[in-house]
């Protein structure tokens, strides 16, 4: 079995680990859009999670990962030193980067981790680049400088307004435009909600946009279809078309429905793996 | 001796059925479900062979097997002997014999099934290859000196395996490249443990990882490294059976409900996941009340089997011809009846119905007739007027077929395919248009059978090691 060892790993807000992790051969491949799918022991599931970077000398790639159910809080249990069991990759098609002019990039959550690599890829190509960060709160705000030292332009808010404006991104977007900006692109990444409506802005206000999609997968190469999505009434998979998409095309309302089909599993999954850990003598954050 | 090897006069024997598990037990379990032969049995049952001239059960047979040679041993209880005859042309017997479609091959072609039943061919192959594993396993030969061509396969389904296992026997440096995280292609994500135990295909893998083949999971060849940079790190020769791996699905209305699988998802979350074990294992699986499989192939009967033994609730079948088309195995489709399966044939899906939840309540179906044989020779099915019907479901599973994985073609320049995405590659030795590149199995001739990739495989390892010879030695 291969090992992908776990260089370094930090903790970058509540629940949100960052791991610097040995795949050598992902990351001189890796452009910014594209994933890799972890397992983390041999009874684990195959989870998708985007490249946020890569250190291509030391053959390092960087994920940042939101403990939501149970494998991903089994995940924020790694230390440096320890292992992910598969890491395959680099999967999906790279973001198309153009040269658009002015561009938005607009992230909900933890959407900062995976919009980083395409904001400084557009960067590169000789955009000006607008950022917008939303946060539920505070503690929840990831990345901020490193957007800062991207963005010609940054801008933050939060539901609860414990930092930058109270507010919701398609809030602050909205402002952005009354004031007078001119946007050529938007990129959405984050909660499939605040995609969807951020969507539904960015078409009004006449701006092209792509959200970076994350559907339930299992393969991540185009085998089972998992990961089907509707994009203009068409369906596509999103592993090997996407995952990005035309934002006002996709069908986030289906999306947001197929995301939830393993809802009543993934609580008992959850149970069952704190009632395991109560037995063995740990508890929850015990470390 | 003389006496002997005459043939003798034979009073005439039935067919030897093949015990089972009991229907009622086995759906609650996925212990394999024919139990095999004894020593006995297996015995009597080659004696039923006549040991024909001119076999024509060989003929039957996609990579001609000597089947009277190797009945003859068992018959004479010499099963080593039978399982060398097996090895000669077939590297997987014990996966053959349990998944060859030998109604339509070997024994369709059998003189003794003329009159009467043919010869249970592979039952018997089966027998062999299972009393080899329990006696030692196939004797591992002595390395051959290495020769220093190294050679690239890439996916470690039958076809590779084949070709792999060939060429290290002849001292070449054989990778296997597998985009999983496991070895084995669709025997180890798609066919179920009822049918085809992982004990059996570790064992065969574990066969071929001693012969020497190096095996590098997690690697898609064409994305994580291309061919082109195979070459450039020194690959002499590149193979490549990626098999038929992208699941073709309905285009109705309510495909995307949740509840609607792929068969290829399916399978995968129970057989390479096991999701049949969750929460032990992560990944999750439906729980169902009914589940509707539509199609009419192995991938069908496989996925309505699995699904019986997951929800341990209702099954249906829906395919669109009658049972006389259905593509699948005989034997499958005897065992899917006799698990109580539902078949609904001569039925055809034409719209999913869902909730306002996006989960899957029911299907709408439309009854078919036969109408005109199409260009295939089959009776072409035509939807009849007015006949649409519904029932309810919690879970569809769409098996109607898989297409070529397009990701080499995609990514290597220099590759012909066909209109249908298969690569073109030469029917005897499995030479593409690339130089240096073959290619065999279900990447080449679309979806087929574990026997004919491994035919295939068989070819191309014979035509790679002739092509090295004329190499400059590395
Ligand atoms: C292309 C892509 C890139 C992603 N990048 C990141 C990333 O960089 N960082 C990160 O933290 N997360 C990322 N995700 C989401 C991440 O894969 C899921 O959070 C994770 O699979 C949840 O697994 P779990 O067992 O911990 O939670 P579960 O208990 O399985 O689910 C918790 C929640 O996650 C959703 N979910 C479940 N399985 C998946 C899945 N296979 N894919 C997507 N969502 C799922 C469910 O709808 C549920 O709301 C990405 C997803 C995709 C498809
Ligand atoms: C459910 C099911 C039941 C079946 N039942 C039967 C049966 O009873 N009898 C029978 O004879 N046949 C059966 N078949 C058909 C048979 O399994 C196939 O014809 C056979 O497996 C084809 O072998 P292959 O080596 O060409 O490809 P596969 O077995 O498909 O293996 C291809 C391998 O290549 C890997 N791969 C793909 N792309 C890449 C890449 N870019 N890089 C690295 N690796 C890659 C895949 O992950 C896979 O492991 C069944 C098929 C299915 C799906
Ligand atoms: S390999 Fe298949 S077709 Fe050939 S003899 Fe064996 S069972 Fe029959
Ligand atoms: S055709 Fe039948 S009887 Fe004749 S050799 Fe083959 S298996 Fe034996
Ligand atoms: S995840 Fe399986 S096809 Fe996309």
């Amino acid at each position: 079995m291969s090992e992908f060892k776990i260089h370094e790993c930090n903790l970058l807000a509540e629940n949100i680990h960052e791991y610097w992790v040995e795949a050598p051969l992902i990351a001189v491949k890796h452009h910014a859009g594209q994933f890799v799918i972890v397992r983390s022991h041999d009874h684990g599931e195959r989870i998708p999670l985007t490249v946020v970077g890569t250190d291509k000398e030391r053959g390092l790639i960087r994920l940042i990962v939101q403990a939501a159910g149970k494998s991903t809080i089994e995940m924020a249990e790694l230390k440096a030193g320890d292992h992910f069991i598969d890491v395959v990759g680099p999967l999906g098609m790279a973001t198309h980067i153009h040269n658009w002019g002015t561009m938005i990039a607009i992230a909900g959550g933890l959407g900062a981790a995976p919009l980083l690599p395409i904001i400084k890829a557009a960067k590169e190509a000789g955009n000006e680049v607008c950022g917008i960060i939303g946060a539920r709160s505070k503690n929840l705000m990831i990345l901020e400088d490193e957007f800062r030292d991207i963005c010609d332009e940054l801008r933050i808010c939060t539901d609860d307004g414990t930092y930058g404006d109270k507010g919701l991104v398609t809030d602050e977007l909205q402002k952005w435009h009354d004031e007078g900006k001119h946007f050529d692109q938007a990129i959405i990444v984050g909660p499939i909600m605040m995609m969807k409506f951020t969507a539904l802005l960015t078409k009004k206000l006449e701006i092209p946009a792509m959200a970076s999609l994350n559907p339930i997968m299992v393969d991540g190469t185009g085998m089972c279809g998992a990961c089907r999505v509707t994009v203009h009434g068409e369906t596509k998979f999103a592993c090997v078309d996407g995952p990005e998409f035309d934002a006002h095309g996709v069908d986030f309302d289906e999306l947001n429905l197929r995301n939830q089909a393993y809802r009543k599993q993934e609580k008992k999954a959850v149970e069952a793996w704190e009632a395991h850990r109560c037995n063995i003598g740990l508890t929850k954050g015990a470390n | 001796m003389a006496e002997e090897t005459k043939k003798p006069k034979r009073e005439r024997i039935p067919r030897t059925p093949m015990r089972e598990e009991n229907p009622q037990e086995r759906v609650c379990s996925f212990t394999e479900v024919p139990l095999g032969y004894s020593v006995e049995e297996a015995m009597r049952e080659a004696s039923r062979c006549l040991v024909c001239k001119k076999p024509k059960c060989v003929e039957g047979c996609p990579v001609g097997i000597d089947i009277p040679g190797f009945l003859s041993k068992v018959r004479e209880g010499d099963f080593q002997e039978a399982a060398n005859i097996l090895h000669d042309m077939n590297a997987l017997p014990a996966i053959c014999g349990r998944v060859c479609p030998q109604e339509e091959q070997c024994e369709a072609r059998c003189i003794e099934g003329f009159k009467h039943d043919p010869v249970a061919i592979g039952n018997i192959e089966k027998f062999v290859a299972d009393w080899e594993r329990a006696n030692g396993g196939t004797p591992i030969p002595p390395p051959a000196p290495p020769t220093g061509f190294k050679i690239g396969v890439v996916g470690s389904g039958p076809a590779g395996l084949t070709v792999a296992g060939d060429l290290v026997k002849l001292g070449h440096d054989v990778t296997i490249f597998e985009a999983l995280h496991r070895p084995a292609g669709v025997l180890a994500y798609g066919i179920p443990e009822f049918r085809m135990p992982r004990l059996i295909v570790n064992s065969e893998i574990d066969y071929i990882r001693k012969l020497g083949v190096k095996f590098e999971y997690d690697v898609i060849i064409g994305v994580t490294i291309t061919v082109d940079e195979l070459f450039e790190q020194g690959f002499h020769a590149i193979f490549i059976g990626t098999g038929a791996g992208l699941p073709k699905m309905m285009n109705v209305p309510g495909e995307n409900f949740a509840g609607v699988y792929s068969a290829n998802e399916f399978l995968t979350r129970v057989n390479l996941m096991g999701a049949s074990n969750f929460p032990e294992n992560d990944t999750p699986i439906r729980d169902s009340q009914h589940t509707v499989v539509v199609g009419g192939g192995n991938t069908a009967m496989d996925s309505a089997r699995v699904a019986r033994r997951v929800s341990k609730a209702k099954v249906t079948l829906v395919y669109r011809r009658s049972e006389e088309e259905l593509p699948a195995r005989k034997e499958e489709v005897h065992h899917a009846m006799q698990e109580g399966i539902d078949f609904r044939l001569l039925n055809n899906p034409v719209e999913v119905l869902g909730n306002k939840a996006g989960e899957v309540i029911g299907i709408r179906c439309i009854k078919m007739e036969l109408g005109e044989p199409g260009p295939d020779g089959r009776r072409r099915p035509v939807p009849m007027k007015g006949s649409e019907w519904e029932m309810e479901c919690d879970t569809v599973i769409v098996a109607i077929g898989n297409s070529p994985n397009p990701i080499i073609p995609r990514t290597t320049p220099g590759l012909e395919v066909t209109k249908w995405g298969t690569i073109v590659a030469d029917e005897e030795t499995g030479k593409t248009t690339r130089d240096g590149v073959w290619a065999g199995g279900d990447i080449v001739s679309g979806a087929a059978t574990v026997i004919r990739a491994m035919g295939a495989g068989r070819k191309a390892a014979k035509a790679i090691n002739e092509y090295l010879q004329t190499l400059p030695k590395p």
